[in-house]
């Protein structure tokens, strides 16, 4: 269909060029590390520190600053590149920028200081690729976190950005199901359905409207991925959306975002303004006679919204309650239409399949779980922050040779992932490959990614008593399982955690743990008792030593432990005298410190105040 | 009920505050009504654009949205009351948010809000006596590899603990506004 937008239409490999060749490689560039943890770690500081100066030197048009997504190693930002040069620096504050101008910009010196070190061999590393922590990665859809400006589409037109788009609708419905069947991803959310399954149903079910909805609702704690790629590459997300929009028919598309996730709704809104100018979102896109928009759906913090019946729920306004599947989405989602849903990284994967092609995507992983997985590796783990490895890599490359192991010489305990939906792993797993079954045999799920490491001042009593405290508070209370079943669990670990567990309080919690998972409604009530379940399972010991001995091996549980001052190292420096908010501790200055028992209330701050080592919690 | 006895010219000043108020209520839902004209209505994007406006969704405002969309106000309270982020309750000065995210739990979130609750003397989800602190509590804000994580009137502080947080309250304590 020929219409008048199309004299307007752009070419896209022309676009490219006029881009490329208003830029020089040898131009000099910063670019700062962005995104919500690089903004909470200073990177804004550095960010004006670098604006003023380089005005001040009147540097200002021949330098380039780009303030890109997060580049994953989160625990040593704020973190820049100098181009040319490649030069990496982190921990940077805004009193170094003058410096780095000076040396590293104009004078092409390296400033070792600011160079990454080696925490095992001291060695200092100059490019950020070397660093161990990124070695052992495979990073996919990560990768415009460090290569874009996600503010400007020209940035991501320049790496091919809406190529894929393009090809996608030369190509036709049938032909991009084709290749997503035989790139074998499967949906990132966590429960790892077959995308082109998904959207084929969708293409084929009757319905005068269908719908495709991102869901960026990422509610279990400890997982940011997807924060980081919408702040980090926007485009990618609005591209992979249109392209399956346009496969299953949707002239509607909606993205439900978490509104704890500002940056990432202000970047995503940006993007969205971006690609109606240019002409990839709106009527005829690219010349074509598909038209399709994007929505943004703010949810306002429901972690049972992050399940697909219920998140629609939440966008038609209805009362949010959990229902019986089917009917599935695919035949009657969104105001009862056939929908779509898919996770952020399922759609970001879509541009990467289409360009590179089905072998590509599907040349790693490993037999049912292919290419690249992202964990937000945190927790008790050295190296923090967000990794790209392939399907099968196993949980102690990933926590040792990536993470560095664990921080401070404690001893690791366990693995969580899967959030309040997924399980702890013991040290006997720890080479046991990642992917989809191998976890759910293990008795976790891969869940959006978050892998919580913890080490032996961690308390898995305490751990699975948290996670259905979370549980139990964003349960709908539709059906009585889970309503009252994880009421009665948690109640029960309450109890195991003060002291007041029974012998028989862990057949109990298996017992019902099981009846949860096969008879509640919806996937909420189906895993809340996993982080219970699994804890018993490999950690039973602990669960005795709380029910029979009264004692919390982690020194964790509040009613189970003691605080105390060790003669030996009290050098009566007073300052626990002073932090402490019950007047608990009493002592003179320069004299050896107690604590009252009958008046601590074991908050820990004499604890944290202490710079001798001298307070013992027992 | 206030006893004391106003003087005329406070009530014009609080009717014409409210007649604001109410005015730009209005001004939301209208173009919230014009937005979604030709499409099928999402409501929760309303009450946000409300929660946006008021820092938190007023009584007045559900009354006036169950009027003019004709929706339930029963639904509407319900949906308000279901979100964890829409708040009933107008918020203080500053708004104090402790991160008790699975990471930022293991590292020490709960010694922080107990210290927050002592200190101010609120649970989470209220507001300070002399409304300059509203202190509340967050799933997860996604900067689990810098936790323990307070955001303070939208600026996160990362790596926090009881000790480190009690001196950057101290900036935003009553008198010394920031």
């Amino acid at each position: 269909m020929k219409t008048e937008n199309q004299i307007e239409i752009i070419d896209l490999e022309e676009l490219k060029n006029e881009i490329l060749s208003k830029r020089s490689l040898d131009q000099p560039t910063v670019i700062i590390a962005g995104g919500t943890c690089g903004f909470a770690s200073g990177a804004l500081e550095v960010i004006d520190a670098f604006r003023d100066e380089l005005k001040k030197q009147n540097l200002d048009g021949e330098v380039v600053m780009k303030v890109t997504g997060c580049h994953g190693f989160c625990a040593i930002e704020p973190a820049l590149i100098i181009n040319p040069g490649n030069i990496f620096y982190s921990g940077v504050s805004a009193e170094d920028v003058g410096e780095i101008i000076s040396e590293t910009i104009i004078n092409k010196k390296v400033i070792e200081r600011l160079l990454y070190t080696d925490p095992d061999t001291g060695e200092k590393i100059l490019h950020e690729e070397d660093i161990p922590f990124y070695k052992k990665q495979t990073r996919r859809l990560l990768a415009n976190n460090t290569r874009i400006d996600p503010l400007n589409i020209e940035d991501y037109i320049a790496i091919d950005g809406y190529f894929a788009l393009e090809k996608a609708l030369s190509m036709g419905p049938d032909k991009i199901l084709e290749v997503i069947k035989a790139s074998g991803i499967r949906g990132r959310g966590g429960a790892g359905f077959p995308t082109n399954i998904k959207w084929e149903m969708t293409k084929k079910a009757q319905g005068d409207e269908k719908y495709i909805v991102c869901n960026a609702d990422e509610g279990d704690p400890g997982a940011f991925m997807d924060r980081s790629i919408l702040e980090g590459s926007p485009h990618s997300v609005i591209e992979g959306m249109t392209i399956g929009g346009f496969t299953i028919g949707a002239r509607v598309g909606y993205i439900y975002i978490r509104k704890e996730y500002p940056l990432a709704i202000e970047h995503l809104r940006k993007a969205l303004e971006q690609a109606h100018e240019y002409g990839f979102l709106g009527e005829n896109i690219l010349g074509t006679d598909f038209s399709f928009d994007i929505e943004i759906v703010r949810g306002a913090g429901a972690f049972i919204c992050g399940e697909e019946t219920n998140l629609l729920k939440s966008i038609e306004g209805a009362i949010v309650e959990a229902r019986t599947k089917p009917p599935f989405p695919a035949i009657k989602g969104l105001w009862d239409s056939p929908t779509v849903l898919n996770n952020v990284k399922t759609l970001v994967s879509i541009p990467l399949i289409i360009n590179n092609g089905a072998e590509w995507y599907s040349g790693i992983g490993t037999n049912t779980s292919k290419g690249t997985i992202i964990f937000a590796l945190v927790g008790k783990v050295k190296n923090s922050g967000l990794i790209e490895v392939p399907m099968g890599m196993t949980l102690r490359e990933i926590i040792y040779d990536i993470g560095g192991g664990i921080a401070r010489g404690k001893k690791f305990k366990a693995v969580q992932t899967g959030g309040p939906s997924g399980g702890c792993l013991p040290e006997s797993l720890l080479d046991m490959p990642v992917d989809y079954e191998s976890l759910t045999k293990a008795g976790t799920i891969m869940g959006s990614g978050g892998m919580i490491v913890m080490d032996e001042n961690t308390c898995m009593v305490e751990v699975a008593r948290y996670f259905l405290t979370f549980t139990q508070d964003e349960s709908c209370g539709k059906c009585t399982p889970c309503r009252e079943g994880t009421k009665h669990m948690l109640d029960i670990l309450t109890g195991i955690t003060k002291g007041e567990g029974h012998e028989e309080d862990i057949a109990v919690l298996e017992s019902m743990g099981s009846l949860i998972i096969d008879v509640s409604l919806c996937g909420l009530g189906k895993t809340a008792p996993k982080p219970a379940l699994s804890t018993i399972k490999y950690f039973r010991d602990e669960y005795i030593e709380h029910i029979r001995n009264k004692k919390c091996p982690a020194k964790v549980c509040k009613a189970l432990i003691k605080f105390s001052i060790s003669e030996d190292k009290c050098t009566g420096c007073h300052l626990c005298f002073r932090n402490c908010p019950t007047q608990a501790v009493v002592g003179e200055a320069k004299k050896v410190h107690s604590i009252t028992q009958e008046k601590c209330i074991k908050c820990g701050i004499c604890h944290e105040s202490c710079r001798f080592d001298a307070v013992r919690i027992e | 009920m206030r006893k004391s006895k106003k003087s005329d010219k406070t009530k014009n000043v609080d009717q014409a505050k409210q007649t604001e108020r109410l005015n730009k209520i209005d001004q939301i839902i209208d173009q919230y009504e014009n937005k979604y004209k030709d499409s099928h209505k999402v409501l929760i994007e309303l009450l946000q654009e409300i929660l946006e406006e008021f820092d938190y969704v007023p009584e007045e405002a559900l009354v006036r949205v169950s009027e003019k969309c004709q929706v339930p106000l029963s639904r509407l309270y319900s949906l308000a009351t279901f979100y964890n982020s829409l708040r009933l309750e107008p918020v203080g000065k500053h708004h104090v948010c402790v991160c008790v995210g699975t990471t930022c739990h293991v590292n020490g979130a709960t010694e922080i809000v107990e210290n927050l609750e002592r200190k101010l003397k609120v649970e989470p989800g209220h507001t300070t006596e002399d409304g300059n602190f509203t202190l509340e509590t967050v799933n997860c804000l996604g900067v689990c590899a810098r936790g323990p994580l307070v955001e303070i009137d939208g600026k996160y502080f990362s790596n926090m603990s009881p000790i480190k947080l009690n001196k950057i309250l101290e900036k935003y304590e009553n008198g010394k506004s920031n």
